[in-house]
């Protein structure tokens, strides 16, 4: 298993020099801040409405504009918050999913944490008459957590414990068989299926202020929780023996790891929709650089989550103008293909 | 040595005894299997908003014409009848196909991303181009196969392992899927609830036009899949072993798996995946015949018998009309769950 943990950090710098490990952390970091502001500043700029960089300014620091460009330009504010704040959640979660379950292919979508998510909210719709976003966040939180427990329960059944080819079966079954129940109330009632079916591909178009300030606090305790278990991680990868022989709690360290992912993936699906890959991605770009400790790489996935989720939502607006691509579909698109690369660069017997 | 002799005589003996206990469970268990879809299917005739007698039913089946049963028996129920067991041996027997060849019970169409193929295209071709009928079912068709190939060709890497094959399906799957999100969105609502129909799989479009392409392609391909499937022990002992035994593991790998896919998605294109049946007639095949025979048969007959069952369930006895899809798919998780516990406590394949 710690063979496997170390083949599952492709392009680890094993073997790098202290220092120059160190330089090329801070430049790492420093790369994704310039990525996320630069992204930031293209999610402001570009969308169905084509407007001018002077609107641009004048639109983010002129609340009460008259000017549609300028309005245009406010209203993207929310939406770049909101996706700022997903993408940084969803890249957390999936390396703090990754780092838990010393899995290369973990990610919310996949595992079918989202899928549980899904199933609570429809449920929710349709049997308690939710309609607010409060609402639906707990109940995708508790489904998220339901799932996320099933399926990890059942992975993990079995001699070999929780390999990577048995959770992404025991996630992509769950996802199957909570996927029908979904089906079973949307067929029965289409004003739900008319609701649901924006929410389930993952978009950032319906994002305001109030949104966002209903999700921070969720976000924040999940992001403590993360780093709070970033050290135990790093022992955990190196086996659970290991890790109990270091001193660490690996018990209370999974739990409060869990937690955390929970959170921030469970938000992320709430607010947002389940957007896949991009948890599973972003890990392996950030490890890159950092190496595979959490302390760095939990930031990194933060910074480069956001920026790639922004990214995404902003080629999603560009390239089918004036209609938009929802971000979900882009991040599955763009991101099947690295988790294939991933499958194929690794010896399966490894997996 | 005469001893030697009596005991080697005595063990055959007891060999050949378990063989033959073996075989008979096996035509045991397929002449209920039989029986159970033969009896299923008159009460799926004979029940219905208006319910007809079984001699009525008889009846019209011989041609007569009988005032009503003719076109409620006749026009709606037949070919929906027909249509279901065709799809579920269709289902059947392709997954246990896949099930028995990747040696996993999960790894069945339904999961790993080959229906997934076929749905994406038609809802695609529904809900985007208007497309119905015949032309739908072609590029359902093609659409199954094409991915299937992706799948195959991109887990290719100086040859297959089922592990690598499984873990690339889901990954095209979970894309496909996002693609049929897509083009959800794009729909109109009416088309939307039509496609999601779809895609749940429904035999309330099965009517006579359709059951004779299905009929005649499923005609062709059982048979041939049939015989492909004698080399299906020889690869279970591990590709090694079978190219020992002079069965080369790739080509014979491709060929079942081309073949088991047309299958598949000629009922795709009929029905819409019907949830899980695919997954669950080759388990539930294997712990009604025990032994380790040829779990084709069984596993079509088991497939027939879940699809009808399900739409009597779906159609009558819930208080909203579901299609059949939904009813399997419901009926199916619970058994998933518990089947993927079972399987990976015991670390062993199907």
């Amino acid at each position: 298993m710690t063979l496997t943990a170390t083949a599952g950090t492709p392009g680890a710098p094993l073997g790098v020099r202290p220092a120059s490990l160190r330089r090329r952390r801070v430049l790492g970091m420093a790369a994704c801040v310039v990525a996320v502001l630069l992204a930031a500043v293209a999610s402001l700029a570009f969308g169905a409405r084509v407007v001018g960089w002077s609107d641009v300014v004048a639109g983010v620091l002129h609340p009460d504009t008259s000017d549609i460009a300028q309005a245009a330009v406010r209203s993207r504010v929310a939406r770049t918050l909101l996706g700022l704040l997903v993408g940084a959640a969803l890249g957390v979660g999936g390396a703090v999913l990754q780092g838990l379950t010393r899995n290369p292919l973990a990610d919310p979508a996949l595992l079918g944490i989202s899928s549980g998510a899904s199933l609570a909210v429809v449920l929710g719709i349709m049997l308690l008459g939710m309609s607010t976003l409060t609402q639906y966040v707990w109940m995708a939180f508790l489904g998220a957590a339901l799932a996320s427990i099933l399926v990890y329960a059942i992975g993990s059944l079995g001699r070999e414990g929780a390999t990577p080819l048995k959770l992404a079966l025991a996630g992509a079954a769950t996802t199957a068989a909570l996927g029908s129940g979904v089906s079973m109330v949307l067929l029965s009632r289409t004003d739900v299926l008319d609701t649901f079916r924006f929410w389930q591909v993952g978009s950032l178009g319906r994002a305001s202020f109030a949104e966002i300030a209903q999700v921070l606090p969720f976000l924040a305790v999940g992001a403590v929780l993360a780093v709070g278990c970033a050290r135990g991680m790093d022992a955990i990868a190196l086996g659970d023996d290991v890790a109990v022989g270091l001193g660490q709690r690996v018990g209370l360290i999974r739990a409060v790891g869990g937690a955390a992912a929970v959170l921030l993936c469970g938000t992320a699906v709430a607010v947002a929709g389940p957007i896949g890959f991009v948890g599973l991605v972003i890990p392996h770009l950030a490890r890159t650089f950092t190496g595979p400790s959490h302390r760095w790489l939990l930031p990194a996935s933060a910074a480069l989550g956001a920026a790639l989720l922004l990214a995404a939502d902003v080629v999603g607006r560009v390239v089918a103008r004036p209609q938009e691509i929802e971000v979900g579909i882009v991040t599955a698109v763009l991101g099947a293909p690295v988790f294939i690369a991933i499958i194929r660069r690794h010896k399966v017997a490894a997996l | 040595m005469t001893a030697v002799l009596a005991t080697d005589r005595a063990a055959g003996g007891v060999v050949a005894q378990g063989r033959r206990a073996r075989a008979r469970r096996h035509r045991t268990v397929l002449v209920v299997l039989v029986l159970a879809v033969v009896a299923v299917a008159v009460v799926a005739l004979c029940v219905g908003q208006r319910s007809y007698a079984p001699s009525e039913v008889l009846r019209v089946l011989l041609g007569e014409q009988v005032p009503g049963a003719s076109f409620n028996v006749g026009v709606l129920r037949a070919p929906r009848v027909l249509t279901g067991i065709l799809v579920g041996v269709a289902f059947g027997m392709g997954g246990v196909v896949f099930q028995t060849m990747l040696r996993n019970p999960l790894a069945s169409p339904d999961i790993i991303g080959v229906s997934a193929g076929s749905s994406a295209a038609a809802v695609v071709a529904i809900t985007m181009f208007g497309l119905s009928g015949a032309a739908l079912s072609v590029v359902a068709v093609v659409a199954g196969l094409v991915v299937a190939a992706t799948i195959y060709a991109l887990s290719w890497r100086s040859g297959v392992q089922g592990a690598r094959l499984v873990l690339i399906g889901i990954a095209v799957g979970a894309m496909l899927d996002s693609v049929i999100g897509y083009a959800m969105t794009r729909a109109g609502i009416y088309d939307a609830n039509e496609a999601l129909r779809w895609l749940t799989g429904s035999l309330n479009s099965a009517f006579w036009p359709g059951v004779g392409p299905l009929a005649a392609a499923l005609a062709v391909l059982v048979p041939t899949l049939l015989v492909l499937a004698r080399r299906l022990p020889a690869l279970q002992l591990g590709d090694d072993a079978a190219a020992g035994l002079g069965v080369s593991p790739d080509r014979s790998r491709l060929a079942l798996l081309l073949v088991a896919v047309a299958v598949i998605a000629v009922a795709t294109a009929a029905t819409g995946p019907i949830a899980f049946v695919a997954f669950l007639s080759g388990p539930i095949a294997h712990r009604l015949v025990r032994g380790t025979g040829a779990l084709l048969v069984p596993a079509a007959l088991v497939g027939a018998l879940l699809v009808l069952v399900a739409d009597l369930v779906g159609q009558h006895l819930l208080v909203h009309r579901f299609p059949v899809g939904v009813v399997t798919g419901v009926l199916g998780a619970p058994y998933l769950l518990w089947l993927l516990a079972r399987t990976n406590r015991s670390g062993g394949s199907l």
